[in-house]
């Protein structure tokens, strides 16, 4: 379910909702906590979370997009 | 009844899509003299590929990568974007105007020289020169808005074009929208002299790597080919359709920046695969991900595999590099997914992949100035067909195409037609009050994922296709489209964008299934098991599309 906003820490300034390259927000009235209308689309970009003046934001990533990884065979 | 917005908005220039391409045309454009909006899906200060950053930036600076422009076209053009159908003139062009660009974007305070000096490295094949400039894109969607405001150009945030409005003789005359802004949707005309289409690459069209989720897309996943299906319907020819082109990186984690990772393709033992390094090279990467995107798959198939970034020999400082350099390319979310897994770089190989086919370089038809063959009707960046060179060819060919429209906008009168009764604004309000209104209708997801079978069992890279599998597949997609017309519902504004993002992408998958029939032979990763050959008499011979009387028309032209 991302982003996730931390509600204690938002101000409600909705720059989030503003600039989310996919309108997971949807439209948002400032002063409140932005909803999160549409998380299946988020791209992950981290956009929200790297422009939140209030470091209130994180993103979640869903566990089917592991990164598979291993150590080198010895 | 969907309404429309009654104030008709009027500009010499119309730019659709604020990304890289769209905002470099909207600033040349404003520089040339004209009234300049911005139509924007999104908000330019984070849109399209570029969002959060980028990594290289292809260009030609004259003595330091290369001493001549023809040296550095050859590396351009035995490279990852450049290699392929394009024309030569065009790639000239992009790059004699390419290290203008580059000094600009520093002076306006992208960071074109990280470490104070022009860095050429990665994408790079050994002993050769190079041709792409490290950079650090991080502020680029920021800094280009900027820019843009300075000149006055008018950003209309929210706003995805549905349409190119053309008049009797086929001249562009404007556009119309959709307004997501609230959640109640509202149509936008725009009246304008010329239009500039930037609206990027065509993701969503093949399924995902985690084939359930829609959105996790190596490029941005809003870019869903909404100005290659309107240029289309306004007459625009598309080419180059037919050529899949794939991208790869991390399995299951789908994102560019293979070439920011300082590593060795390897095998489980840690073996390389490919033939250019052997050992973790700063200088080089490992270019193996860009040129044998299939050695993924075809090590999957013959039992060495899987193929893993292997990073465990890279030195300290090189590895710090490289994490800065995921961090300029805007790749945070790879890093931070890394970290909560307890992905250690330093012991453990991070599996790669080939991802899905996506239209990049494969789309508009432009000449050298960025024209289509529809009056007013101009386009750049990666929605371009004849032309690639990503960031930097949407930066750069973003700029010529905006001269060149204002120059012909700021000649010519506002046409005095009724754009609010016009024919394709009354068409697109009676389609979304359709979908508006109807209850207990189909999700646009569903759609989505129907072309998306459709387009990877019947035209993908895995089963070759044939006469048979693509005539059926354009069958049961024409078949799907109409269904759907009479099926789908939708709750909002949002919903109303997504809707239309999956018709576009039915519409452009219509298109690949009839320009891959006409296009008897093998070559990249166009496989016909019918025609098992590559047709030297097509070599360099291009295929372009178009639609007169409502019906597609096929020409072949060579490459110029």
């Amino acid at each position: 379910m991302p982003p996730i906003i931390d509600k204690k820490k938002c101000s409600g300034c909705t720059l989030c909702a503003q600039i989310c390259p996919l309108d997971v927000f949807g439209p948002a009235v400032p002063g409140q906590v932005p909803a999160v209308r549409y998380p299946d689309e988020c791209w992950h970009c981290r956009a929200c979370v790297i422009d939140c003046p209030k470091g209130a934001i994180e993103i979640k990533y869903p566990l089917s997009y592991m990164m598979l990884h291993r150590d080198v065979r010895k | 009844m969907v309404k429309i917005n009654e104030k008709i908005l009027e500009c010499d220039v119309l730019v659709v899509g604020g990304g890289i391409g769209g905002l470099m045309a909207a600033i040349a454009a404003a520089d040339g003299g004209a009234k300049v909006i911005v139509a924007e899906k999104s908000d330019t200060r984070r849109s399209g590929s570029g969002t959060t950053g980028n990594d290289h930036f292809n260009c030609y600076i004259p003595g330091v990568n290369t001493d001549s422009l023809d040296e550095c076209l050859k590396e351009f053009r035995q490279s990852m974007v450049g290699k392929g159908n394009y024309d030569v003139h065009i790639q000239r062009l992009f790059l004699d105007r390419s290290f203008e660009v580059v000094q600009d974007w520093h002076a306006w305070g992208i960071n074109m020289q990280p470490h104070g000096e022009w860095e050429f490295n990665g994408h790079a094949f050994p002993g050769r020169k190079r041709c792409f400039l490290k950079y650090d894109g991080r502020n680029q969607k920021a800094v280009l808005t900027n820019e843009a405001k300075k000149r006055g150009v008018v950003i209309e945030n929210k706003c995805p074009i549905r349409d190119f409005i053309v008049d009797d003789e086929g001249k562009i005359i404007g556009a119309v929208g959709i307004s997501i802004k609230e959640t109640t949707p509202e149509l936008k005309i725009f009246r304008a002299k010329a239009v500039v289409s930037c609206t990027g690459n065509t993701s969503r069209l093949y399924p995902s790597i985690t084939p359930p989720h829609l959105f996790n897309t190596a490029h941005c996943p809003n870019c869903s080919g909404n100005g290659r299906a309107a240029a289309y319907r306004a007459g625009a020819k598309l080419v180059n359709l037919e050529l899949p082109n794939t991208h790869a990186g991390p399995r299951y984690f789908e994102r560019c920046g293979k070439a920011t990772w300082i590593g060795v393709l390897s095998d489980p033992d840690g073996k390389a695969v490919g033939p250019f390094v052997t050992k973790p090279d700063k200088e080089l990467g490992d270019i193996t991900t860009d040129i044998w995107h299939g050695v993924f798959n075809d090590k999957f198939r013959d039992g060495t595999g899987p193929v893993y970034m292997n990073c465990t020999e890279t030195n300290p400082e090189d590895m710090e590099y490289m994490l800065w350099g995921l961090e300029c390319e805007g790749d945070t979310s790879v890093l931070e997914a890394m970290d909560r897994q307890e992905i250690d770089l330093k012991k453990h190989m991070v599996e790669f992949g080939q991802y899905n086919p996506m239209l990049i370089g494969r789309g508009i038809e432009i000449d050298a100035s960025g024209a289509t063959n529809v009056h007013g009707l101009y386009c750049a960046g990666d929605e371009v067909g004849n032309f690639r060179s990503d960031m930097a060819g949407a930066a750069v060919m973003g700029r010529i195409a905006g001269e060149s429209a204002a120059a012909q906008a700021t000649a010519e009168a506002f046409s005095d037609v009724d754009l609010e009764n016009h024919k394709t604004v009354k068409d697109l309000q009676a389609l979304c009050t359709a979908l508006m209104e109807r209850e207990n209708g189909d999700s646009w997801k569903e759609l989505n994922f129907a072309v998306q079978q459709i387009m990877n069992d019947y035209a993908g890279i895995i089963i070759p296709r044939s006469e048979n599998l693509l005539s059926t597949g354009l069958t049961y997609l024409t078949n799907l489209e109409a269904n759907a017309a009479d099926a789908i519902g939708c709750e909002d504004s949002h919903e109303l964008m997504r809707a239309m993002d999956a018709i576009d992408l039915a519409l452009l998958g219509k298109l690949i299934f009839v320009t891959a029939l006409e296009r008897k032979e093998s070559r990249g990763l166009h496989r016909r098991s019918d025609y098992t050959f590559t047709n030297p008499l097509l070599d360099d011979m291009m295929l372009t599309i178009r639609q007169e009387d409502g019906e597609p028309v096929l020409e072949w032209r060579k490459g110029q």
